[in-house]
């Protein structure tokens, strides 16, 4: 018997992270609709202007201990997910980090680049790279790119001898140093929580839970993001991998589901 | 969203931009620093792309800065506006800088000077001169209130008035500003005006 899956399909393609693959999976079946004024316009224009066109949610934050990095791990193409564990936190050398939002090519590619750049900076000068310089030689070669279609929006955390750096990087050209920065579809949800919960000094388990909160908060409203909350701790010996849990069961943590009292309760009709 | 605007007075020419780095609705940052020190007595306040931005303006001053070894002296607020925009129009029609410029310099034997120079390398020397969505606010009121020889606290006060203008006025007004100015003693910060203040301590 051959199942009527036509509800299943969206009706509109929604677009995710412009460099994956997305042919096959948009293309609906549709029919003719009279001619009438076009009353969603103004939502969908609204909608467009902040379209995911990073499908992800990644933040970093530094405080008095050091830096914090967490991403989550979902990948989409439209509205398929393609994967639930994907690596978005990339280890460019043991005392630095690099968050992935874009196409992931293109991430993993430059930063491993990066990576590469630091190591020949650190053999020919006999001292390691800051992470102002290295957020700087990303920066240069993006923006050489700039224009030809590369999607890359990253965040080069680390620890060296100033202490922890944290910089924004993007495929547009743009690098800003600050303290706090989140990457993606979902990081305005995830400002949210991380704003309203940081403070300077806070120890490296209350970061960590921030961290993971906001992550959390952010794939349960946004729909590109999602699959395993992943934080990272950078420190003056280098970073290290605090947790990795999956945002699901982060859910019925923070929200355990209650016994609610029955208002009525369905019973057997009595056999007429 | 970027405001910059700038004014020559009696011996120091000062100018003004908005601090918000912004990316479509979010602020990334809104203690961003968009007015460089060139040189010793020169100011380059850049709004624009936020790649073309730095990447510009450091070109500008590395220039600016070779100049000054290769010859032993220092180029003129004049030169340096020339240069600036023969870089621009040069790049014009092969890979265009999407950048605004105000630039301030002060010169021993002429004095202050403000120098608009535009994306599509337009370049007027001006009395005073703003770029952005708040232009549309502060150079009406520049126009209004300013003369000629202007002391700091009058033009301090003119720009504080065009800051409330625009923070009342332009529907996604940015909320700080960072005021620098440059004399005869050198380019250096003024003040910054804040109404939002980031929760960190403020990065440099």
């Amino acid at each position: 018997m051959k199942l009527d899956t036509s509800g299943l399909e969206s009706a509109a393609p929604v677009w995710g992270a412009p460099s994956e693959l997305v042919d096959g999976f948009s293309a609906a079946p549709s029919f003719e609709v009279p001619n009438t004024t076009d009353f969603d316009g103004f939502q969908k224009e609204a909608i467009q202007m902040v379209k995911p066109a990073k499908g992800t949610t990644t933040l970093a934050f530094i405080f008095k201990e050091g830096a914090m990095v967490a991403a989550d791990s979902r990948a989409s193409m439209g509205g398929y997910i393609s994967s639930q564990s994907v690596k978005k936190i990339i280890e460019i050398n043991p005392y630095m980090l690099g968050t992935m939002a874009g196409g992931a090519a293109d991430c993993q590619f430059w930063h491993r680049n990066l990576g590469i750049k630091c190591r020949l900076h650190e053999l020919a000068n006999k001292r390691r790279i800051s992470v102002t310089g290295a957020s700087k030689l990303l920066a240069n070669i993006l923006y050489s790119y700039r224009g030809m279609g590369l999607s890359v929006g990253t965040m080069i955390a680390g620890w060296d001898e100033t202490g922890p750096g944290l910089y924004y990087v993007d495929s547009e050209g743009g690098r800003l140093k600050g303290m706090r920065f989140s990457v993606g579809s979902g990081s305005p949800y995830a400002y949210g929580v991380l704003d309203n919960g940081y403070r300077y000094d806070m120890s490296v388990e209350e970061a960590a839970e921030l961290a993971r909160r906001a992550i959390y908060h952010a794939t349960f409203r946004d729909g590109a993001s999602g699959g395993v909350a992943s934080v990272y701790y950078v420190g003056p010996n280098g970073w290290k991998k605090i947790s990795g849990d999956d945002v699901g069961e982060l859910h019925y943590k923070y929200y355990p589901v209650l016994p609610s009292t029955v208002e009525q309760e369905m019973v057997e009709a009595a056999a007429a | 969203m970027e405001c910059v605007f700038g004014l020559v007075g009696n011996d120091f020419a000062v100018v003004v931009a908005d601090t918000s780095a912004v990316h479509s609705i979010l602020v990334h940052k809104s203690n961003e620093d968009k007015i460089m020190i060139l040189d010793s007595h020169k100011l380059i306040a850049a709004s624009g792309e936020p790649g073309d931005r730095v990447q510009f303006t450091e070109y500008i001053q590395k220039n600016v800065a070779l100049y000054q070894f290769r010859n032993g002296i220092p180029l003129t607020t004049a030169a340096a506006a020339n240069f600036t925009r023969g870089e621009l129009a040069t790049a014009l029609r092969k890979n265009p800088y999407s950048v605004n410029i105000l630039l301030a310099g002060y010169d021993k034997e002429t004095g202050p000077s403000l120098y608009y120079i535009d994306y599509i390398a337009t370049l007027h020397k001006v009395d005073k001169g703003a770029f952005g969505y708040g232009s549309y606010f502060s150079l009406s009121m520049m126009d209004r209130h300013y003369h000629s020889g202007m002391t700091v606290e009058e033009a301090i006060d003119l720009v504080d008035k065009c800051i409330m203008e625009i923070r009342s006025r332009l529907v996604v007004a940015p909320p700080n500003f960072v005021i620098k100015i440059v004399d005869k003693d050198g380019a250096r910060e003024y003040a910054w005006r804040e109404s939002v203040k980031d929760a960190a301590v403020a990065s440099a």
